[in-house]
This record gives structure tokens, sequence and C-alpha cells, in this order.
């Protein structure tokens, strides 16, 4: 009665393979790496890329231990971290001849150092755990971006479309202002406010317009309607995402993490970055983006007194030098949006809304400035770059085009340039989390330590406790070991010093189960019963109280995983896959070891579970 | 080698009015510890900004709070963490100060004054996050606790899930209770402990009764009181080995897994010894209380009849 058919033991050994599989990548440990990725989007990592990487090291003497390209760029391996480092400056002086404006991006990272077929193996390569940031060091931001201030910028260029439409169809009202979150508008007579409220309608779709006031006090309160906001939220969201990756572009971390967070927030995660103060700097910069007026004196005289200078990149590609004032005329948060347009002689142009205030100091600066030269200046890794240099034509406030020779393309990737120098709304850091790179080795080692030391006094009090019986226990609690280390691989959950502490727990609470049959084997031997009897008994009689005692534990677990986070999330996945690892390892394997070891015996005289035979 | 040669049911029940009154002492003095000393939070709950600096040399506390004080810093606390050479500070949030750079502000006078102070570890967290982390943190229990009666409700019988509940409920009061009178730090991985312990010790109460429910199927002729009695006799040889090995893996992180986890291990120590405690002489006095019988887990076999003719 004591015997599994073949097919539960093919599982276990099928289970057990595929475990020792996905846990043997964790065993190689890390090895210092180089990594170049290209930092601009027109550009991509190849093998002619990797071919010049190669003849750079080949060069400067220096032999890598592994060469490969994948998704993300260039991937170079090294004995040790001198020579990582060593070749990260020969690689970064081959592939930027220009340090102040580099083409790729180079990193140090680190690889893991298991055979490359591991990682080859389709739909699920084994790879080794992903380490939390806690382990590895680095830095965890939660920003979040003010929808308000959005939303405030967005009713502000809403407020001065609807002045100049309303100028334009000579609709006379008697001020137009933003109250809070809504723009009013004030008319003296009826027939004007409905006239303006047609044209409204027509052209801003997004405004939902309500009448009030009374008289001669007529009013329109337009606010911008749910779907509008949602839409508009979303684009600021993603905007700010996409300044985010062009920012940490410029840190060049090997594998950062932004990704949005519920409908306001931004996580950003720099693995192994040391300097937190650069990348909170970088982070936290609200402006790339400045307009600035020409210095033409300067430039005609080429002198450099009291004035900045900017390359300007022309489309011939030479490089001409731009002097321009000192004063800033207007940052990048003052754009609310920038497009490819065509001006009114069908001419590629490039379309630029500013918000109210950014508005009313263009109205005086083009009003002053009549015919001069202003330049948009982005400020990018550091350096700015004059990417529009422009003559005044009139006087305009915060709708404007910058017009060209310009082909589509070129009005393209200005506006593009322009809406990456600007943060859609202000963002605050509202989370930070530093691990420097040897207190996360320190955290692994105690982690680490406490389940080793744990486990093994554990296994000796069963095995002496329990004798074969404990063996067996011990053995099952390998497997959940093994196990929950392969799940944790396969699933690339994030693994944190809770975490860790999780897995030792696991271990702690899963002997539960094997002390529950041990107890009742021997319970069922005093009381009289044969040696197959008793572990027949045994393991059927346990089952029912082991599976809902681990029910219970896995709601506690699952309510951490719904509403923990950071290191607890990280604790509760692993408690989590623990207790499903633990119910097959102290209950199926265990059992399969002990049929296989008396299952098959007819005589069975004794049990080895210890002495039962008091009574 | 077996610890429990126990040869006659303990008569647990007999004593579970005196059981029952300690436990309440216990009780109302953690309640009594947190009303009037409260939680020591953790910056995640609170808001605030934690780094940890290392030296290289044994750290002058005394000289860093001077530091502190001179850039007219207060309401900070400066420890010790870990070694000597290792310290805490701890600052809350201020309005009209630039919460998220403080810590680059601190780290500034710090290294100035010492070269070789090293920064380890910053934890910075604004004032929206900690209310949402207190908020989830007691929702997170709550559901826990709703989850776990509404499960021994199904599985067993609702006497045995409120039973289950206010036993262990009782236990997580109690941790709260030693963490608020020694003011030890209330952090997330200590909720996430103070959890798990919900979770396992329910184990505890998981097994009890699943043996009662057995021994009423078995002993029909015994008493409510001998059934569970005999039950926890039975079961209590399993209750020690299991807490004991649990309890081993967390005394090894208290000893191996330093600052870091010391408290979560400590949560959990609390919560090991007093899950055995209440599991046998809290819940089933209060399932026995709450009149548990027979028929509320035995269905009633139909008696069949065999007729015979002769």
């Amino acid at each position: 009665m004591n015997r599994y058919p073949t097919w539960v033991y093919a599982t276990i050994a099928v289970a057990l393979l595929l475990g020792a599989l996905y846990t043997l990548p964790n065993f190689f440990g890390e090895a210092p790496a180089v990594q170049v990725s290209p930092a601009r989007a027109t550009l991509k990592a190849d093998t002619a890329v990797l071919g010049r990487v190669e003849d750079a090291l080949k060069k400067a003497g220096i032999q890598p231990t592994g060469i490969f390209l994948d998704l993300v760029g260039v991937k170079v391996r090294f004995a040790d971290t001198d020579i990582q480092l060593k070749a990260k400056d020969v690689i970064n002086q081959a592939l930027n001849p220009d340090p102040e404006n580099p083409s790729y991006t180079v990193a140090l990272n680190l690889l893991s150092n298991s055979p490359t077929w591991l990682a080859a193996i389709p739909i699920v390569p084994a790879r080794p755990m992903y380490l939390g940031l806690d382990l590895r060091g680095g830095v965890h931001f939660l920003l979040q971006v003010d929808m308000r201030a959005a939303l405030i910028k967005q009713l502000d260029s809403y407020a001065g479309d609807i002045r100049s439409l309303l100028r334009d169809k000579s609709v006379r009202h008697t001020g137009i202002a933003r109250e809070t979150n809504n723009i009013v508008i004030q008319f003296r007579e009826s027939e004007i406010r409905e006239k303006a409220r047609t044209v409204i309608a027509e052209q801003v779709p997004d405004l939902q317009l309500t009448d009030a006031g009374a008289g001669s006090e007529l009013r329109i309160v337009a606010s911008i309607r749910p779907e509008a906001q949602k839409r508009i939220q979303e684009t600021a969201l993603k905007q700010n995402i996409q300044t985010l990756h062009n920012r940490i572009n410029e840190l060049g971390v090997a594998e950062p993490v932004i990704q949005q967070q519920g409908v306001d927030r931004v996580v950003v995660e720099l693995p192994g970055v040391q300097d937190t103060a650069k990348a909170k700097e970088i982070l936290g910069r609200t402006a790339t983006l400045e307009v600035r007026l020409v210095d033409e004196d300067a430039m005609r005289s080429n002198s450099t007194f009291n004035v900045d200078v900017f390359p300007e990149r022309r489309r011939d590609g030479s490089v001409s030098n731009v002097p321009t004032r000192k004063q800033v005329l207007l940052t990048g948060d003052r754009f609310t949006g920038a497009g490819a347009t065509f001006d009114q002689h069908q001419q590629p142009a490039v379309s630029i809304n500013l918000d109210a205030a950014g508005g009313r100091v263009m109205q005086g600066v083009t009003r002053e400035n009549l015919g001069h030269l202003m330049a948009i200046i982005l400020i990018e890794r550091g350096k700015g770059e004059a990417i529009s240099v422009a003559k005044i034509q009139g006087e305009f406030s915060n709708r404007f085009q910058i017009t060209g020779l310009f082909t589509p393309q070129e009005t393209n990737s200005l506006a593009l340039l322009i809406r990456a120098g600007a943060l859609a709304a202000p963002m605050e850091i509202i989370e930070e989390r530093t691990v420097g790179p040897s207190l996360g080795a320190e955290n692994i080692k105690k982690g680490f330590d406490s389940t080793i030391y744990g486990f093994a006094a554990l296994s000796l009090f069963i095995i002496v406790y329990y004798v074969v019986f404990g063996v067996f226990s011990t053995l099952a609690l390998c497997s959940n070991l093994l196990l929950l280390v392969a799940l944790l691989s396969m699933l690339q959950a994030t693994l944190t010093l809770p975490g860790i502490a999780a897995i030792a727990l696991t271990l702690g609470m899963a002997i539960d189960a094997n002390v529950l049959v041990n107890e009742r084997v021997r319970e069922e031997l005093r009381g009289g019963a044969t040696p197959q009897a008793a572990i027949h008994a045994g393991y059927e009689r346990a089952f029912g109280t082991i599976l809902d005692s681990n029910v219970t534990t896995l709601i506690a677990g699952l309510s951490l995983l719904l509403f923990g986070s950071g290191p607890v999330r990280g604790f509760a996945v692993v408690h989590c896959l623990g207790i499903l690892t633990s119910i097959f390892s102290s209950v199926v394997i265990s059992r399969s070891m002990v049929n296989l070891a008396f299952g098959s015996r007819r005589k069975l005289e004794r049990v080895p579970i210890g002495n039962t035979s008091w009574k | 080698m077996e610890f429990f040669k126990i040869r006659h049911d303990i008569p647990f029940m007999r004593h579970a009015l005196a059981f029952n009154l300690v436990s309440l002492i216990t009780f109302l003095l953690a309640v009594f510890f947190l009303a009037t000393k409260g939680l020591n939070f953790s910056i995640e709950f609170t808001g605030g900004t934690v780094m940890e600096i290392n030296y290289e040399h044994a750290a002058d506390v005394e000289r860093i709070r001077k530091v502190l004080d001179a850039r007219s810093y207060n309401d900070y606390s400066v420890q010790n963490f870990g070694s000597s050479r290792d310290i805490l500070i701890r600052m809350p949030l201020k309005p009209g100060q630039n919460n998220a750079d403080l810590s680059k502000a601190v780290m500034e006078g710090l290294t100035a004054d010492d070269k070789t102070a090293k920064l380890q570890r910053v934890e910075f967290v604004g004032p929206q996050v900690g209310e949402e982390l207190a908020w989830n943190g007691a929702l997170a229990l709550f559901v826990t606790a709703i989850g776990i009666v509404l499960y021994l409700w199904v599985r067993f019988e609702w006497k045995f899930g409120v039973a289950a509940i206010i036993a262990n409920l009782h236990d997580v009061v109690i941790i709260l209770g030693f963490f608020a009178l020694f003011q030890w730090e209330f952090s997330l991985p200590v909720l996430a402990a103070v959890l798990a312990v919900l979770g396992y010790s329910v184990n505890e109460s998981v097994v009890i009764a699943d043996r009662i429910r057995e021994n009423f199927r078995k002993m029909r002729k015994a008493s409510v009181t001998e059934v569970i009695d005999n039950a926890i006799t039975r079961t209590i040889s399993r209750t020690i080995i299991t807490h004991g090995c649990t309890q081993t893996m967390v005394t090894s992180m208290l000893v191996f897994g330093g600052p870091a986890l010391h408290y979560f291990a400590l949560a959990l120590t609390i919560g090991i010894c007093f899950g055995i405690y209440s599991s046998v002489l809290v819940m089933a006095p209060i399932v026995r209380w709450l009149g548990v019988r027979r028929e509320d887990l035995v269905k009633p076999l139909k008696e069949k009849k065999e007729e015979a003719v002769v």
C-alpha cells in the first residue's frame, strides 16, 4: 500500500531535474563586464560595433573572457575588476572620440558567469535570481508627477488659444482668466456669448462649457472634460518617462528600470549607481531647454565677452558658434507642446505652445526685439547646443512657429528635441532608497549565513530525533530549497533581504509538515499498527492538516503580496512560492522516498523513526 | 529519541480559567503599553530620512551631533548601528525644507568633518508614501484576519474560526505590546513578520481543531472536555518540536542576520513563543466556551438497519 505508481516518481524526477537546471546558474557567480549601448536613438548596436570593441581591446592588449551582442548592446566579460575598469576607458576612447558628445553609453555591469547554453534554453531561459537593490546596491526612486500642475499648464495654454481665437473671429469679450480649475470668459451681451460658445466648442472640443452670471455680467466657465483630463495626464506621464529615459542615458547605467506605477508615479531603479547625488540631480532637473536672445554684436565681432557660446550644427554638417546673451528668457518647463506642422505657405515648420506665463514673457521679448535672432538651446549631458536660431518676424505670445528651409524629417526631429527638453509636469521625489554596493554584498552574506546555519542546525536535530525518517525529512527540505530557488530564478522575481529571510522562514515552517507526519507515524506505531499501516496512516491522516495549515499561511502571504510594497513584497513573493514548494516536497517528495525505501518490503519489522516501544 | 512520553491526557481544560486569566492580563498589559507608549514607527510609516554611514574608525557620535547642530538640524537621532564604525541617523520630515535633498546636505557636512565617512544607505520617504504604507499595512492585517476566519469557518465551523482568530490576534497584540514597551522600531519587515506569524500560529489552531474533529468521530462516549484534552495532549509533542525547529531558523537569523533582520527575527520569536501558548491555552478554551458540540463537526451517520427474517 505504500507504493507510488511510476508516473508519480517520473513527475518528481522531472521536477527535481528542472529544479536543478534552473538553480544551476546561481552557482556560477558574476563576472565584471562592460556594456556598450547606443546613446542616441538613431544609432544601433550591431556587429560593426562589436568589431570595433574587439579591435580596441586587441590594440590595448586586453584579453576579454567573453564578448557577445544582445538586444541591449555589446557585452564584454573580464577576469577581474581592474581589467574591467581599464577596458571601460579603452572602449570609451575608441567609440566616443568626442567625449563631450558620446555616441555610445559605456557602462560597468555584472554578468552571470553561467554557461551560455543555460541562458539559451527556449521559452524560459535559465538565469540566476534577480537581486534587488538592497542586495546588489543601487538607487531606487519613486517620483510623483504633479498632475494638477500638468492640468493647470494645459488650462493656461487653452486660455491663450481662446484669447487668440476670439480675437481672430472678432468676438468681443471683457476678460479671460484662469480661476483654479476653470477658465472664466466674461461678456456683456448674451448673443456674443452664444457666438463665443459656438466658436470655442468647435475649436477646443476638450473643454466643457457652462453659462454663468446674469444681466450685463455674463460668463462662460470652461473646464477640461474628464476624458480629456485623463488623456492629458497620461500624456504628461508618458512624456516625463521619456524625458527620464533620456536623462538616465547620461548616467551610463547598465540596467535601469523606469516604470509607471499607478496613475501618477514613476519608479526609477538604477542598480550599481554609486554617485547618488549626481543621479538625483540629473533626475530632478526641471529644465534642459532654454530660450535666449542671440548677441548679434558679438556674432559680428567674434567676441566672447559676456556671452555664452553654443555650437549649432548646420544642415550641411558644419558647426558654427552662436553667442547668446546670459539672460535665460524661458526654460523647458514653460513649453506645453511642440509638433511638426506646415506654415501658411505649406512649408514644413515646427509649432510651439507655451503656457500663459511663458506667453507673457514671449510677448514682451518679441515686441522689443523684432527682427532680431532668438536661439533655442537644448542642454544635454550638461552641454548646450543651439537647436534653432531664428529671426523674430512678428510679435507673438504663447503659440508660435519656427520656419526655415526645413524638410519634414527635420521639423519632426526638432519637435522631438524640444519635447525631450521639457518636462510635461513637475516631478517630486517622494521615496528614495539607496544602498551602497558593499552593504549589498554584506546583506547577501548575512542572509545566506542565517539560512545555512539555521538549516544545518535544523537538519541535525531532525536526523537525531527521527533517525532515517529524519534523513528523509531533511532531503525533502533540501528539495524544497532547490525548487524554491529554481522557481525564483525562472520567474526572475526580485530577491531582497527580507526575501532571503522568507526562504529561511519557509524552511523553518516547512518542517512542520514533516514533523506532523513523523509524529503521526510514531503514534500509529505506539497504537499497535503494523509498520506499513503506520506509514500509510501517518501520511494519509496528516495530509488534511498540512493542507489546512498551509492555506492559512498562504492567506497571510497573499494579503502581504496585495498590500505590501518594496522589500516586503519581496518577502511575500518568496513566502507564497515557498508554501507551494513546501506542500509538494514535504508531502509528495518525502513520501516517495519512504515508499522507495520501505514500500516494497513485505516484511517490514520496524520503522526507523526512533524509539516507539514505550507504552 | 523522544522528548514527550505522555501516558495520560493532561487536563488542560481544568485550568482553562487560570490560563485565560493569564492571557487576559498579558493582553491588557500589551494594550496598556500600546496606548501609553505607542509604537516607535520607522520612517517608512512616518516619513523622513534615514542614513547609514560607515567610518573607517570608531565613529564619534558626539562629533556627528555637533556637525548636525552646526547646520541647525534638530529632532534627529544618531546612534551606532551594528558596529561601532557604523552610524544611523534618523531625521523627521520638516515642512519648508527640501526633504529629498536632505541626505545630500547632511553628507556634505559629515565628509567635510571627516573624510572617511562613507554613505552606505539612504532611505527617504515622503509624507504621501508614509500614510499609504501605514494604511496598506492595516488593510493587510484586516484582510488576513477575515480570510483566515472565513477559511476556518468553511473548513471547520464558525466557532473554530472565531476562536482561532481571537487567539492569534491576541498574539499580534502581544507582539505589538512588546514593541511598544521596549520602543523597538516598528518597520515594514516587522509588519511582514507579524503577518507571517499570524498565518503560522493559525497552523497550530488548525492542527488542534483537526484533532478535535477526529476525536469527536473516534471517541464517541467522551465528553467535550475529554476530547479537547486528548487532542491537545496528542499534538503537544508536534507543537513543541515544530515551533522549536522554526525557532532554530529564526534564532539563526537573530544571530547571523545582522541589524537589518534583527527586529524582524525578534517579532517572529515573540510570535512563535506566544503562538504555542495561545493555540493550546486560549483557542481551545474559547472553542469550548463557545459551546462546540459533536454535531457541529461530525455529520450524524445514518443508521443502517439490517432486518433479518428468520
